[in-house]
């Protein structure tokens, strides 16, 4: 580019820019108190809305100016819905599971009366001598934040706010560069793909930017099918401006003039947020023909997934957005030769788009600066299952799983013992106790057994059966299988059956062998990533926790007490307190009946095994007791009808 | 053949008002198989399902065979082959609401339903079908009605949001009737 249009375009921006900062000054200007709701899916799922309108309807009450902000996700989920709430005199201050009366308690002893109300606090957002601040805390300063550096902290439906915060800075930096530049910062900073596998980035853009064909496109694989991940969707919602910074700079460089975000349709929040953000990009002119008064042209279209796991594979989205069923097809052609149309396409993952704006602000040696040698930057997980301090993480690669799980998300909650963590999904593996020294990254997740997949970690205490939990995934990956493949379709379906007989009981001698060798027929007759990984969860089970799955065939026992065929539920009557009827509300089948002297039993011909008995037995009498094999259980019998009073 | 009922004929009313619908929906659809997704979700959004005779209209504006667009249609998860309750419930079987007893509040909906997945009640208040994750994954485990969500659920959590319902149910009745004594 020419040096004079290079200082036009910064001037262009640079009014933008002053634009953003005049609008967020008359935002927070008239009225000093702020009050941020955060009001993604999972704040709104705890109830943001009604504390919104609690702290909207104290204010026209009491006559307060105050300003509520509607901002992302923080990554905290165990303590939504949370607020942060920035006035003068204090530092802004984080409080978390706010419900509508606690939102009333802030209003008159926070904003009225100055007394910050220690106890709901969770920390200040800012050093101070006051209150702690919360990088004091692990699940703070253990995290790095690149991706997630912004989100729970603007109103992802308001440009001018990212713009303010820095935003599209990247942009302009790119399109002052060359192409070749930009791809060799990429290259510098070792960016491997987010989407699980970890290709290089600056390749596939290399191979698209070297493609003879004119048009080039780009898409976004937002596709987050993987159960127990949603990072993808919590970045759309709650920071979607610097995932179409990170499209715009990619199309920049290979040279696309369009872009498509694949979007699942299970995500309305996010499909929202995104054809907002894109809308409001638009009008700047951030998006559209001539960005910034350059000659480069940009539309960025959003297509809603429609719910099929595979579509998370390239090739299968691919044949998606062409109106088709979403069957992988072979590789080569890469979609990188002949992808969408049969034009050159690279594919890239939501956290891959918006890790290069802050590599391109700040550098690939930056970048290079995080992480370990082969796996630079940050990973983000969506820790969940039993862990206190659940929620999403963006940890530097190379912690590891040990501190991931018990520094940073506060370990197992209910003094139970950790079992297993499963990562990566249906692809993944579970790992146990003696893997938890492995550094998160991708190399090494792979050779442990598991994969960095998508990102999601579900971690699981004593409770969790692992034979049920294999057969889980089997039964996710068996629905999810597109067809295609003969060891795909009719491999897993078998591999399915195996387990099922083992969780009802009647697994047979040499089930084990059977599963293991259908496991690896599976991976060598697959072609896509699903097929080949989907055994993964039996063989990792198989391998780290042989001994239950003994149990299951042999003594027809689950150790875990997860399997319901294989458990059962009784009232120890020595504890049992006459009189106490608990129980016998809860019971969803009236399953629970009176025994001749005012105690309890269950009738086991009826029971479901819910365990709502045991959650609802008060605790100073602690009576329903759990065991496996069923046969344990004394038989109690339910005495014949007699005359009831009442 | 059944004897034609006044309710048969509700239903054939509100059939033919629904074809007549999507007729103008596809209108605004230029004939291109990319746009046979789209064109799907646009039907279901405003139907909340997909009849036999709207997958042939589609298929003939598309110029393609009924059976490639049934084809595509059943591939996704995301697209329903009979009318929904008025109140959708999904219970969200992902990892992590598994590990917490998904399938028990599941099997709660469906006992106290009398229907199972996948099924709407004779009286179409209700229907309930499973998902693979909402993303909440926190709140273990979930179920959404209609479009709240709802987390930490348990099956006592499952009777009060019904009766929820049927009280609900109740009170617009008595109210309805209270508005038509009143005329």
């Amino acid at each position: 580019m020419k040096q004079n249009s290079k200082e036009k375009l910064k001037e262009v921006f640079a009014s933008i820019k002053m634009d953003a900062e005049r609008r967020f000054r008359e935002m927070k200007g008239d009225s000093s108190q702020n009050i941020f709701i955060g009001m993604a899916t999972c704040g709104l799922a705890s109830g943001a809305t009604d504390v919104k309108a609690a702290f909207e309807e104290a204010f026209s009450e009491k006559g307060i100016s105050a300003r509520i902000i509607p901002v992302g996700c923080l990554g905290h989920c165990y303590a939504e819905p949370l607020v942060i709430i920035d006035r003068p005199g204090f530092p802004p201050i984080l409080y978390h599971d706010v419900t509508p009366g606690k939102a009333k308690l802030l209003v008159k002893a926070f904003l009225e009366e100055d007394d910050p109300v220690f106890e709901h606090l969770l920390g200040a957002m800012e050093k101070n001598d006051l209150i702690p601040w919360i990088m004091d805390f692990a699940r703070f300063n253990q995290e790095k934040r690149v991706v997630m550096a912004n989100s729970g902290l603007l109103d992802p439906e308001d440009i001018y706010q990212y713009v303010a915060k820095g935003g599209y800075s990247a942009l302009v930096k790119a399109l002052t560069l060359e192409q070749e530049e930009i791809i060799h910062e990429i290259q510098d900073s070792g960016l491997r793909g987010r989407g699980g596998a970890g290709f290089l980035t600056h390749i596939k853009w290399q191979l698209v930017r070297d493609a003879k064909e004119k048009d080039k496109i780009v898409i976004c694989n937002a596709d987050e099918g993987d159960p127990g991940a949603y990072m993808d969707r919590t970045i759309l919602e709650s920071n979607p401006h610097q995932v179409i910074e990170g499209i715009t700079i990619s199309a920049y460089a290979v040279g696309a003039k369009k872009a498509i975000v694949y979007v699942r349709a299970e995500y309305p929040l996010a499909v929202k947020t995104t054809k907002k953000a894109i809308e409001q990009a638009k009008e700047i002119g951030l998006l559209g023909k001539g960005i910034l008064g350059t000659d480069f042209d940009l539309d960025i279209a959003i297509f809603e997934g429609s719910g099929a796991f595979v579509c998370g594979e390239e090739t299968a989205l691919i044949q998606s957005i062409q109106g088709k069923r979403g069957m992988p097809q072979p590789r080569p052609p890469y979609p990188s030769q002949r992808g969408l149309w049969g034009k050159p396409t690279a594919v890239n993952n939501v956290k891959t788009m918006a890790s290069i704006p802050p590599i391109l602000n700040k550098g690939a040696q930056w970048y290079r600066g995080i992480g370990t040698e082969r796996s630079p930057g940050t990973a983000i997980f969506s820790v969940v299952g039993n862990v206190l301090h659940a929620g999403l993480v963006e940890i530097p690669m190379g912690v590891t799983l040990r501190t991931l799980i018990f520094e940073i998300c506060g370990g197992i909650p209910n003094q139970k013992s950790f079992k297993a963590v499963q990562i990566g999904g249906p692809s993944g593996g579970c790992l146990p106790g003696s893997s938890l020294d492995t550094p998160i990254d991708f190399d090494s997740l792979t050779q442990a057994g598991a994969m960095m997949g998508s990102g999601g970690m579900v971690v699981m205490d004593e409770d969790a059966c692992m034979v049920d939990v294999a057969r889980y995934f089997l039964d996710f990956t068996q629905k999810e299988s597109c067809g295609k493949c003969t060891f795909c379709r009719i491999g897993t379906k078998h591999l399915l059956d195996v387990l099922e007989r083992i969780t009802r009981g009647k697994g047979r001698q040499g089930d084990i062998g059977l599963l293991e060798d259908l496991s690896l027929d599976i991976k060598a007759g697959s072609l896509c990533g699903l097929g080949k990984t989907a055994p993964n969860p039996v063989i990792t089970t198989i391998k780290y926790f042989r001994d239950e799955y003994e149990a299951h065939i042999r003594e027809k026992r689950c150790p875990a007490m997860m399997c319901r065929t294989l458990t059962a539920y009784y009232i120890d009557l020595d504890k049992c307190a006459r009189g106490c009827d608990a129980c016998v509300g809860s019971c969803p089948t009236e399953s629970i009946f009176t025994t001749k002297n005012r105690k309890k039993g269950i009738d086991q011909t009826s029971c479901v095994k819910c365990g709502e008995c045991m959650a609802s037995c008060p605790p100073e009498y602690d009576a329903v007791r759990k065991v496996s094999p069923p046969e344990l259980a004394p038989r109690i019998e339910r005495p014949q009808e007699t005359v009831t009073h009442g | 053949m059944k004897k034609k009922t006044p309710m048969d004929n509700t239903a054939e009313i509100e059939q033919e008002a629904m074809l007549h619908d999507i007729a103008s929906i596809l209108r605004t659809f230029v004939k291109e198989i990319s746009n046979l997704i789209p064109i799907l979700q646009m039907i279901q959004e405003k139907h909340h399902y997909l009849s036999p005779r709207a997958l042939q209209m589609v298929a003939k504006h598309l110029k393609m065979s009924s059976s490639e667009v049934y084809g595509v249609a059943t591939f996704y998860n995301q697209f329903r082959f009979y009318p929904p309750g008025k109140h959708q419930i999904k219970v969200c079987l992902g990892t992590a609401c598994h590990v917490k007893g998904g399938d028990i509040i599941l099997e709660n909906f469906e006992r106290k339903l009398e229907i199972k997945v996948g099924e709407t009640t004779p009286d179409r208040e209700f229907s309930i079908d499973r998902v693979a994750c909402v993303g909440c994954c926190a709140l273990a485990p979930v179920a959404i009605i209609d479009d709240t969500v709802n987390g930490h659920m348990a099956p006592s959590k499952v009777e009060g949001l019904i009766l929820g319902f049927d009280i609900e149910k109740e009170r617009e009745k008595r109210e309805k009737q209270q508005s038509e004594a009143k005329q």
